[in-house]
């Protein structure tokens, strides 16, 4: 295409958005509510996932084993723990390591204390253990019936389900939100669509006359895309610079008057959250601004 | 270079708005095309435009067979014929300058052409001081020179004129018929669809008449004096 045709078309695919700004107001609106709504949803799901991954880094199982088995039974238990497709680290804690760490916890680390009541001996001989984390904690507990079964194995420890729950209130507010964004495209899609049609029916006579002087097909239709992927544009860029300013207003007023939620909620920087946000609203609205012109135009330009 | 053979167009009303319509215009030629309202004189011209579909026959343009032209041909083949209408069809938000270079921003000449070639088309009018005034400014045959500049911009090889002078006075429409003349006296072809009796009586070029779908008569050198 030719650099005048494309000046041309962008010039034209303005004047259609002023000439029917009502409509095309309504439907840059429509996308800004939508992606909005969008950023605000990824905003909490983001957040509550990055909380989950802090919780399930936190939660470990720990796998003890019968007495009297040797290191050789040890390892090839943690062999076999480890090619379970659900574990994600594995740390072998001997019997020294643990008793230490008992002893820091139960007597501040006084050692000598301890070695009057115990001697040298080691009271938690056969307390060595492996210490897991898991890649999905909502399969915590078929994991944990899985090493159940492997022979030798005594004891496994697991943590309660409050990763878990937080994690399935997840999925609900990601797959609600999903819906409401879903029927929030088809609506600005619709708008769009309007107003498109709008703006072929306002210069029907023009086109015809385009097409009766030998106007390809394209030159018809490329005013109309620029126009449409412009309100997909604009519609897009609005939100995320609304996001960007109250991301942050958002969190520091969380941060000052509910002292419970700053501290048990560790915030994602607004950086991170308009990372993420930002090609996501961007593709969306000129996704949609571009498909809806396209098959408006298809349909009533006979393109 | 226009050639009918056998062309019938029925709209799907059922309509039958040309009835095996047959004739040769060759190049250079000045063609009238009478006949009373109705007769099918503008289903002619769309059917020469491309812009409806003979449902029998074949229409052949340059050696272009319609029926086996693709879509992505059609405005090449459009780019080869100039349309003129009685109601003028001119941009009414455009400037006499706007609505010519128009025509050659649609096939996607440069601004460098445009500037040069449209003042050029103007003065062949007669409308040089008048580049700046809208539509709405001009008498009707001015708007109608206006027309024909635009039509004329992109050099066709062929003029189509359906009922140019149907809305102008007895000498703006003298004044329209001799410039088509003089387009056609240049080498381009023109076909003008008439209801002017006078004009079709005095300007002796070659006469098809329509009825009812049917040619009645094809008269080298004619007249309407043939009108039942
Ligand atoms: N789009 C259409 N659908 C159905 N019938 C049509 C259509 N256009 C024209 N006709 C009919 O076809 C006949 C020829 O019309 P037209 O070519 O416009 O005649 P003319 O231009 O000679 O007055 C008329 O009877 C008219 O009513
Ligand atoms: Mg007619």
């Amino acid at each position: 295409m030719k650099i005048n045709t494309i000046r041309y078309s962008f010039k034209q695919g303005f004047i259609n958005i002023r000439r029917n700004l009502l409509f095309s107001l309504a439907s840059i609106g429509t996308i800004i509510a939508c992606l909005f709504l969008f950023g605000v949803f990824y905003s909490v799901v983001y957040n509550m996932k990055h909380e989950v991954k802090m919780i399930e880094d936190s939660l470990t199982v720990t796998v003890f084993f019968e007495q009297g088995i040797d290191e050789q039974r040890i390892m090839e238990i943690g062999n076999e723990i480890k090619s379970i497709s659900n574990v994600e680290t594995i740390n072998y804690i001997s019997s020294d390591v643990a008793w230490k760490s008992y002893v820091d916890d139960v007597y501040n680390g006084d050692m000598n204390y301890v070695q009057n009541i115990f001697g040298e001996d080691n009271p938690l001989e056969d307390a060595s253990s492996y210490e897991l984390t898991l890649k999905d904690i909502s399969k915590q507990d078929a994991t944990v019936k899985t090493i159940k079964a492997i022979p030798n194995v005594r004891k496994v420890n697991s943590s309660d389900g409050t990763a878990n729950s937080l994690n399935s209130i997840n999925k609900f507010v990601g797959y609600a939100s999903l819906g409401l964004i879903g029927i929030l495209l088809l609506v600005s899609m619709f708008l769009i669509s309007n107003t498109i049609t709008i703006g072929i029916s306002v210069r029907k006579e023009e086109i015809a006359i385009m097409k009766l002087i030998g106007a390809k097909d394209s030159f018809v239709r490329t005013p109309f895309l620029v126009e449409g992927v412009m309100i997909g544009v604009i519609g897009s860029v609005i939100p995320v610079i609304l996001l960007y300013f109250m991301y942050d207003g958002v969190v520091d007023y969380l941060a000052k008057h509910y002292n419970v939620v700053a501290n048990l909620i560790h915030f994602v920087s607004t950086g991170e959250i308009i990372k993420g946000v930002a090609p996501i609203a961007l593709l969306l609205g000129v996704g949609i601004g571009f498909f809806a012109s396209l098959l408006t135009t298809h349909k009533h330009l006979h393109v | 270079m226009i050639v009918l053979d056998h062309v019938t167009m029925q709209y799907p009303t059922g309509k039958k708005a040309l009835d095996d319509v047959t004739f040769h215009i060759n190049k250079g030629e000045f063609v009238f095309i009478v006949g009373s309202s109705g007769s099918g004189k503008t289903t002619l011209i769309k059917l020469l435009l491309k812009e409806l579909t003979p449902t029998k026959g074949e229409i052949t343009v340059e050696g272009k067979r319609y029926s086996r032209l693709k879509r992505k041909e059609i405005p090449m083949l459009r780019r080869k014929l100039g349309v003129v209408f009685q109601d003028f069809r001119l941009l009414k938000d455009r400037t006499v300058f706007e609505n010519v270079a128009f025509a050659q921003q649609v096939i996607e000449k440069s601004m460098k052409e445009i500037r040069r070639e449209v003042p050029a088309m103007l003065t062949m009018v007669g409308l040089a001081d008048q580049y700046k005034q809208y539509p709405r400014e001009l008498s009707g045959g001015e708007q109608q020179r206006v027309a024909i500049a635009r039509a004329m911009i992109n050099r066709p090889d062929i003029i189509l004129a359906d009922e140019p002078t149907g809305d102008l006075d007895p000498k703006n429409s003298e004044e329209i018929m001799t410039l088509l003349d003089e387009i056609n006296k240049k080498g381009t072809t023109v076909v003008v669809v008439t209801h002017n009796r006078e004009i079709v009586d005095e300007m002796k070029k070659r006469v098809i008449r329509l009825k009812k779908g049917k040619i009645i008569s094809d008269v080298e050198e004619g007249g309407y004096r043939y009108e039942d």
